[in-house]
């Protein structure tokens, strides 16, 4: 059983590998969505799941990187580098990141919730009600940013596959990224803060700055994922960092199971492949996703990622008595 | 006479207008253990709070070894070399003793912060942690989950957490609550050993243990030194018997 386990991921990156050898475009385009958005839920989940910090503000990062492609750009109609515009959306999100985590990492619990919700707000404000990115219209990215080494392109990101593949290999280096940290001293640290944050202070660790760390790497984080979501989709508007969004990425999270990075993944691909069947079977298609996620949530208090385990524990202990 | 690891001066803590702690003077000399006794609500855990750096001293100086820490922030403290143990069991629940202790001896450490480098690997801070493991008898359970440890087992752990970020001043909250006689004639033992060398402040309910173990006792009530001294003098003061150990020691 736990071979299957161990080679379940495996399978799961195999098929994604090989997806674009027999989806058509409606698919590898949906599958790429996936993944950003699993990349997104992966960098909250650093917060959440690893260090025991909920946000309900983690879109603010994921809608700046966007943004700030849009405005790297000389104008509409020419593209952007991608040397040049990646690292600058990162940057912009790192270091909002940085400036609401000093602040808002000042407060627990609910009041952390409500802090980070309300930072949010003040930047979903400063996008809609100004000119700046296009009002509360948004903007539209004519041109996909260019990866020009020199006369050679390697990468087109125009193209749907060549998109697809480059999400894949962001994917995979984020769940690595994650697991190295999580095996990490900084790691272990994180996880020291979440189960008891008193007893680390008394240890010697200035855990403000460890939530302060956490906290910008998973805008960072968020900012890559933001970054290529508005390049997937071809424009930005204010929706992207609306506290909608903040709380569609949370569920995510606790639908997938949080503390593992994988359980993110789960999350991200299950919600939103119930979202697009459940739209299609009906109108009323949020009655039915929110009735899923009260489900989930019940029968599986682990994460639709803990699911395998329950079933074994199951299993062996109806094969015990 | 020993030298002073830890000397408090004139501390006072007003939460509103109660003072919890008032006027509070304390001298922790390397190798000896200073117990500190009263009666709840005396202000024994704000003072052990103010030495740890969880509660700022409304007035007051500390010196450790010389060097002010009134008012910095806990982790610095620690930093400094005061470890402390909680009143209420306070470890890791969800990681083994031994990671519990690596954990603690991580915080002394220079790079506690690389992200490359796999926790486990981390060779200084588990030779700490399994020393500080050994030092209180835990070795054999090193790898066994905190929540499965008993009770006792899981006070020793706190203490062997404080030992493995190597304090020179030790603040033990009620080490022996909770626990059965045979426990508590083991971390007694403990608690003897691990004098040499550094100060200890051990706040305590029960008597014997106290004056079977404690070089200096503190008596506090209402927030203010009653009396100070040696097990004997304590013993024999007029005042403590009136507020305090009462009917208890006059057998």
């Amino acid at each position: 059983m736990t071979g299957v386990r161990r080679a379940l991921p495996w399978l799961a990156l195999t098929l994604l590998v090989a997806l674009p050898g027999f989806a058509g475009k409606f698919y590898i385009d949906l599958f790429a969505k996936i993944m950003i958005m699993a990349v997104f839920a992966m960098s909250l989940d650093l917060l959440v799941g690893f260090t025991g910090l909920v946000s309900l503000g983690h879109a603010a990062f994921f809608g700046l990187a966007g943004y700030t492609l849009v405005l790297s750009a000389p104008d509409k109609y020419t593209a952007a580098s991608l040397w040049t515009s990646l690292p600058l959306a990162v940057a912009a999100s790192t270091l909002l990141a940085l400036a609401i985590g000093a602040l808002a990492l000042r407060t627990r619990g609910v009041y952390f919730i409500m802090v980070t919700l309300a930072f949010s707000q003040l930047v979903y404000f400063v996008f809609h009600d100004t000119k700046l990115g296009g009002g509360s219209d948004g903007a539209y990215i004519y041109a996909r940013p260019k990866a020009q080494l020199g006369p050679w392109t390697p990468i087109d990101l125009g193209d749907g596959t060549q998109f697809y593949y480059v999400v894949l290999a962001i994917l995979v280096v984020a769940f690595a990224f994650l697991r190295v940290l999580l095996a990490s001293r900084f790691g272990h640290a994180l996880s020291g803060i979440r189960s008891n944050e008193q007893r680390m202070r008394a240890l010697g660790f200035d855990t403000y700055a460890y939530k302060l760390a956490a906290f910008a790497i998973a805008g960072a984080l968020a900012g890559v994922a933001g970054y290529f979501a508005a390049i997937q989709f071809g424009f930005v508007n204010p929706e992207m960092l609306s506290w909608h969004e903040s709380a569609n990425v949370l569920l995510m999270v606790i639908l997938g199971g949080s503390g593992t990075a994988f359980g993110a993944i789960v999350g991200a691909f299950a919600f939103i492949l119930l979202e697009d069947a459940f739209s299609l079977a009906t109108r009323h298609w949020l009655l039915l996703m929110g009735g899923f996620v009260i489900a989930a949530v019940m029968l599986l208090p682990g994460g639709l990622a803990s699911a395998g385990e329950r079933w074994r524990h199951r299993a062996t202990a109806s094969s015990d008595g | 006479m020993a030298e002073t690891a830890l000397l408090a001066r004139g501390l006072t803590r007003r939460f509103g207008g109660l003072a919890a702690v008032r006027d509070v003077s304390l001298a922790l000399k390397r190798g000896s253990i200073h117990a500190l006794i009263g009666p709840n609500g005396a202000g024994k855990s704000t003072l052990v709070n103010l030495l740890s750096g969880e509660l700022a001293p409304s007035e007051g100086t500390i010196l450790l070894e010389g060097r002010a820490i009134a008012g910095m922030p806990p982790y610095r403290i620690a930093r400094l070399g005061v470890g402390r143990t909680f009143q209420r069991s306070n470890v890791f629940r969800d990681m083994t003793a031994l990671e519990n202790c690596r954990l603690a001896a991580q915080a002394r450490h220079p790079r506690s912060w690389a992200l490359h480098e796999r926790a486990q690997a981390c060779g200084p801070s588990i030779e700490a942690a399994s020393r500080a493991l050994a030092a209180v008898e835990l070795g054999p359970r090193a790898s066994v989950i905190a929540a499965a440890l008993s009770h006792g087992e899981r006070r020793a752990l706190e203490i062997a957490m404080c030992l493995a970020t190597e304090p020179a001043v030790l603040l033990l909250d009620e080490p022996l609550a909770g626990m059965g006689p045979e426990e508590s004639q083991r971390v007694l033992a403990l608690l003897r050993r691990l004098r040499t060398g550094r100060a200890m402040l051990l706040v305590e309910h029960d008597m014997d243990a106290v004056f079977a173990l404690a070089d200096v006792i503190t008596v506090m009530a209402d927030g203010v030194v009653l009396a100070s001294g040696t097990p004997e003098a304590v013993r024999n003061d007029a005042a403590v018997r009136e507020a305090y150990l009462g009917e208890a020691l006059t057998a």
